[in-house]
């Protein structure tokens, strides 16, 4: 359920936007959602469902799943993150914190914690359309 | 591009009173120990009190604390477990005994997560246990958090105030409350604290002697309380709370 508060943010945030931009309603919200913190995208989107307000009575959520994608710094490997690999409470500790990832995962290459995640950590609010 | 997470921050901190970051230019001064016994006397005077831990890399109120085995319940966000008596959080839930090697920024986004879904509800106090020096965290809560304070910790060693003067410098500057300094492991006479610190008009909240029992009582709550330490701590707070009166967000 730790979904519901992301999507408070995502709601929140699209909310201060329109109002920035002058829009009466919100026709669509583009999401990006990064495979490290895992979300369950049905709850995700039903918590969108639940926490909009009439700006957002005809909205539709557009969310696009980003492949999260780590860097070693220390040789440079790039690889994939496969949650299937974890053991389920490593799962659930990135999940709630993704930056947990650094305690449990290491370079594949050359064993090193000092990676960075180059694409898709967590949720992030790409756009808003909407009519004035 | 936006990060949604930072526009919920501060509806998630709305309900509390107070927010008292503890810090210091230097480890090693005693921060922790005075953020969790300030937590602990705080909620035993009858206020609603919390604890954060945001020395990500090196969290140690679990220890101070005794805590162990405790995850926090996942409703719509994460609730804190409570503590004897406190809304406990740090991020030892999830890293466990196991090393946390984060650089700035994963630690600014560590940050920015557990403020966004971090459930506090409604407290008297939210303390917040400061990693040492003047880098990612403490920037992001000047910049994040709405009517932060600063209760700053030094030690009597001139090397330990000359990092402590520069992050007075820093919260002058960016007008930032400073409750006062408390000054921690006083070992002789000395008033080159007291001074430097009057001489700025910055509250000079009390010394501390060095106690050599505290060790001792470090994973006992009970032990801890009981400690000249504590005893300290408890003639000190009755100023943390007026001036906390005086400045609620």
């Amino acid at each position: 359920m730790h979904e519901w508060a992301l999507a408070e943010a995502v709601i929140s945030t699209a909310s201060q936007l329109a109002e920035k931009e002058g829009l009466k309603e919100i026709t669509e919200v583009k999401i990006r959602v990064g495979e490290l913190q895992q979300l369950e995208l049905d709850i995700f989107e039903f918590a969108l469902s639940q926490l909009k307000t009439d700006k957002f009575k005809n909205t539709k959520f557009n969310i696009e799943t980003v492949r999260a994608k780590l860097k070693c710094r220390v040789c440079g490997h790039q690889w994939l993150f496969r949650k299937d690999e974890l053991k389920e409470d490593v799962r659930e500790a990135i999940h709630f914190v993704p930056e947990i990832a650094h305690t449990y995962i290491k370079c594949p290459k050359c064993g090193s914690p000092d990676f960075e995640v180059v694409q898709g950590r967590g949720v992030w609010l790409e756009s808003i359309k909407g009519a004035k | 591009m936006v990060d949604p997470r930072i526009a919920l921050i501060n509806e998630r901190l709305k309900e509390i009173n107070n927010i008292i970051a503890v810090s210091s230019g230097k480890g090693g001064v005693g921060k922790s120990l005075v953020a969790s016994t300030l937590a602990l006397t705080l909620a035993e005077k009858g206020y609603e009190v919390g604890l954060f831990d945001l020395d990500f890399t090196s969290p140690s109120t679990h220890l101070i604390l005794g805590v162990k085995g405790l995850t926090p319940k996942e409703d719509k966000g994460i609730v804190p477990p409570k503590v004897y008596g406190l809304k406990y959080m740090s991020i030892v839930y999830y890293s466990g005994e196991y090393a946390s090697p984060l650089r700035g920024a994963d630690i600014s986004n560590a940050l920015i997560e557990l403020l966004t879904v971090t459930r506090w509800e409604k407290l008297d106090f939210l303390i917040m246990d400061m990693p040492p020096g003047i880098s990612d965290a403490t920037l992001d809560l000047i910049r994040l958090v709405k009517g932060i304070k600063f209760l700053i910790v030094t030690t009597p060693s001139k090397l330990a105030f000359e990092t402590v003067r520069k992050l007075m410098n820093l919260l002058e500057e960016l007008r930032i409350p400073i409750i006062g300094i408390v000054e921690n492991m006083k070992i002789k006479d000395s008033q080159f604290i007291r001074q430097k610190t009057e001489n700025r008009e910055i509250p000079y909240l009390g010394e501390i002697p060095f106690d050599s029992y505290l060790e001792d009582a470090i994973g006992d709550v009970n032990r801890l309380l009981g400690t000249t330490f504590a005893k300290k701590i408890g003639e000190i707070v009755e100023k943390i709370v007026d001036f906390s009166v005086k400045n609620e967000r």
